[in-house]
């Protein structure tokens, strides 16, 4: 449901300016805070630190605001590579992952919050149960009823070429949390991740359950709540097009009536 | 571990709050805004058209009304809301083949459709006066 402003106990409050770091080039950054063991509403908490001492990305500014000023700050990271997506957040008001994002790509301070419209557990990790529960419902893997070969499931070159700029996906949830139709009917639409990966399995010419797939889509809801916002395709960290593979869904829906 | 109280009270990520304005985004909610506009455009045109056919004191009142400057600029944004919404139907038709979804093409879209629906609007009711 569209629900635009936040709930009471979501609004963001006012938080704590550290002590700024003394040096030539100096950046703020104002990261969302939130700690569930105080009770209190999150905060925005600013951290003023010199980029001569910090690494290039917006990661490498929070690892060192973690190991240098404040230890509490809790934020999902591990390859620091783009490969991962465990560092998908919400930097200066667009989706992506801080371990790819410049921190000389954003002007004045660096707003750093979780990806927009979930539970958050803490500061900067959100809950993405749902999110999961979501790729799980659409089956993600090879489903086949011919007698499996002797060798590999055989794929011509072109078929292969298919899967380019799907197979890439990395699952870091940047374009679902993004998108407007995700926020307001997430719990009923899959949203722009799901939707790409259940596109990679319909158009894998090995796959033979299209067909059951396509009617696990046929929703009013599922899919066709993709209104081509373009949001998702604008923020995927990886170039990915969500928006069009969900078209090419739309279209097999349509082809498969003809 | 958390317990499904301290779950009930998580709070929900800032969205609309912090989320970067985009063109895009603009005009795919303006696309909704002018389709439901529409259908109240739609009805001052019945609402003319009846009172044409219920005779011509209460034509006058009518036309007069949507004649005056309050009733023009309604008719001005009736106007721009069907154009707009004209084009935005067509973007969308171009989508629905799996066409111009690269990022380019996406933004020129979205830029055409708010000046060419502003600049066939105006243009329209430049012809409109001319040929009164």
């Amino acid at each position: 449901m569209v629900e635009l402003s936040l709930p009471q106990n979501s609004r963001v409050g006012e938080g704590k300016s550290w002590p700024a770091a003394t040096g030539a080039r100096l950046k703020e950054f104002q990261v969302y805070r939130w700690n569930p063991d105080d009770g209190q509403n999150p905060t925005v908490d600013s951290y003023t630190i010199d980029l001569d001492e910090c690494g290039p990305m917006v990661l490498d500014a929070i690892i060192k605001i973690k190991n240098e000023i404040d230890p509490t700050l809790t934020f999902r990271r591990s390859c620091r590579e783009g490969i991962c997506g465990s560092c998908a957040m919400n930097i200066d008001g667009t989706n992506t992952l801080a371990c790819t994002k410049g921190i000389d790509e954003v002007d004045g301070p660096v707003k750093i919050y979780p990806l927009p419209h979930l539970p958050v557990v803490k500061d900067l990790v959100p809950d993405l149960t749902r999110f999961y529960a979501q790729h799980r419902s659409i089956e993600p893997w090879l489903q086949t009823v011919s007698p499996e070969p002797q060798r590999e499931w055989a794929q011509s070159k072109d078929d292969r070429e298919k899967l380019d700029g799907l197979y890439e996906c990395i699952l870091c949830a940047c374009c679902s949390t993004s998108c407007p139709s995700y926020w307001w009917n997430g719990d009923r639409y899959l949203g722009p991740a799901v939707l790409l990966q259940a596109y990679r399995w319909l158009i894998d010419s090995r796959d033979e359950a299209t067909g059951d797939r396509l009617d696990n889509l046929e929703d009013p809801f599922r899919l066709y709540r993709c209104h081509t916002i373009m949001n998702c395709a604008k923020a995927c960290p990886k170039g990915l097009n969500p928006a069009k593979a969900i078209a090419e869904i739309k279209k097999m829906m349509v082809e498969r009536r003809v | 571990m958390s317990s499904s109280s301290s779950q009930d009270q998580r709070p929900l990520s800032p969205h609309l709050q912090v989320y970067k304005p985009m063109l895009t985004t603009a005009m795919s909610i303006v696309h909704r805004i002018t389709g439901v506009a529409l259908y109240f455009g739609s009805l001052l045109v019945a609402w003319w058209l009846v009172a044409a056919a219920s005779g011509s004191d209460y034509f006058s009142l009518v036309n007069g009304f949507l004649g005056s400057w309050f009733g023009r600029i309604i008719l001005f944004g009736y106007t721009w809301a069907l154009i707009h919404h004209a084009i935005g139907g067509v973007r969308h038709l171009i989508w629905d083949t799996g066409r111009g979804f690269e990022l380019d093409t996406v933004e020129w879209m979205a830029r055409a459709n708010l000046i060419g629906s502003t600049g066939l609007t105006v243009l329209l009711w430049i012809i409109g006066y001319s040929v009164r």
